[in-house]
Formats: structure tokens, C-alpha cells, sequence
């Protein structure tokens, strides 16, 4: 399932409702990404999504990691709108019967999440704004799961 | 008649988000930008630029409808 939301969110309380109620689950991997600072250089993050495609985009890469790693459930929760730094921008849980596949999931849907999902970011801070685009170590990230 | 939405630094360069172009296809439109606004035609050509028409990707030309809505799309980074 994914959540866009332009409101702050508590990833510990959905990471507690995602654990709720399972019987055939042995494990769940989660990440929670903050907004930084940047030592004072990012006064605020601003995360603009193209309602309806954003969430299809990404709904075919849950799909993806649904079937590549055999996921009973997979929630993603990712903030739109303007963020201050200390804030969770992403927050991505994975289900499996073990550990390996909830690990690895959420690592490959982190990839994905940085580099590919329709997203676009800006900092804003003492120095102006600029936006932020992927960087080379982004795209190695994703690159490790095309071989695999 | 086309919407056309801008998304991340392109509505910078252009200086608007969401404005309706008249445009039979993706070409006609490009060559509408082109004559109006070479920097925003110009930010278009980057090849990391993608296009959807009604929100599928394309990589050709295509036609548009009257209600066609074309989204012009930087890089993407989310998390």
C-alpha cells in the first residue's frame, strides 16, 4: 500500500499498526528517512509529486518487490509538500516469513524510492534553493539489484 | 487544447506550473514552446526529461485530444 501524505507522520506508529494482527509472519524490515539539516545549510526540504501517476509509478515497483521477494505486505508512506529537517520524508515496512526477504525488499525499495519514483526536490536554505536530482551514487545503489 | 503541467525546475524556468496550450501532437506543442519560450523548449530537449500523455510515459511523438494532459518530468528523487 502506499500513502502520500502532505502532513508530518509518526513512523513508529505505523511501523506498530504494520506489525498488528499477523499470524504467518516471521519477519518485517523497515526504513525511515529524515529530512537533514545539512549543517544549516537546508532550512527546509519541499517534495512535489504528480498526483494519480506517483502513486501508480510506484504501485508497479511494489509490485515488483512483491513477486521478487515473495512479500506477504508492503507499506510506503512518503511525505509531499514542504518538510523541516528532523521530519520522516519516507517510511518503507516490508513482511516476509523470514528475515532475508523483508531485508532485502526494503533495501531494493529504497533503491528505487531514490532515484527512480516521481518525485522532485528542492532544499531551500540561506544560500537560495536548488533542486536535487539523483546522484551517481544513487544509480549505483539501483544498478546492484539489475544483476542480481 | 492541451494542459500542460511542469513539474520540479522546469515550472522554474518557465515561471508557471499548469497552463492549457492548443497542440494537435507532442511535435506541435514542442514547436508552440519553441516559438514562446526557447529557454523552456531548450530545458525540454535534456534527455533525462521524460514526457506522459494522460500519465503513460511516451518516447515518440504522439497525437493529443482536446483534454489531453501532458506532464514534462525532470530527473525524479524522492526519499
Amino acid at each position: 500500500m502506499i500513502r502520500l501524505t502532505q502532513a508530518p507522520f509518526d513512523p513508529g506508529q505505523a511501523l506498530g499498526e504494520f506489525c498488528r494482527d499477523r499470524q504467518e509472519t516471521g519477519a518485517i524490515a523497515s526504513f525511515t528517512g529524515l529530512a537533514r539539516a545539512e549543517q544549516g545549510r537546508t532550512d527546509i526540504l519541499e517534495l512535489e509529486a504528480y498526483p494519480g501517476f506517483t502513486e501508480r509509478e510506484i504501485g508497479r515497483h511494489e509490485a515488483d518487490a512483491v513477486a521478487r521477494f515473495s512479500l506477504q505486505d508492503v507499506l510506503i508512506i512518503h511525505r509531499t509538500g514542504p518538510i523541516p529537517p528532523g521530519e520522516a520524508i519516507v517510511f518503507v515496512a516490508t513482511a516476509a516469513p523470514h528475515r532475508r526477504a523483508a531485508l532485502e525488499a526494503c533495501d531494493f525499495l529504497m533503491d528505487y524510492l531514490k532515484s527512480r519514483a516521481p518525485f522532485w526536490k528542492k532544499e531551500t536554505g540561506p544560500d537560495g534553493a536548488r533542486w536535487i536530482e539523483p546522484t551517481d551514487r544513487d544509480r549505483d545503489d539501483l544498478a546492484r539489484w539489475e544483476t542480481t | 487544447m492541451a494542459r500542460v503541467l511542469l513539474f520540479g525546475r522546469l515550472a522554474d524556468v518557465a515561471g508557471w506550473r499548469e497552463r492549457e496550450i492548443p497542440a494537435r501532437s507532442l511535435a506541435d506543442l514542442r514547436g508552440r514552446i519553441a516559438a514562446e519560450d526557447p529557454a523552456l523548449f531548450e530545458a525540454l530537449q535534456a534527455p533525462a526529461v521524460r514526457t506522459a500523455v494522460d500519465q503513460e510515459l511516451v518516447s515518440l511523438d504522439v497525437a493529443l485530444a482536446p483534454d489531453s494532459e501532458v506532464a514534462f518530468l525532470p530527473p525524479m528523487s524522492g526519499g
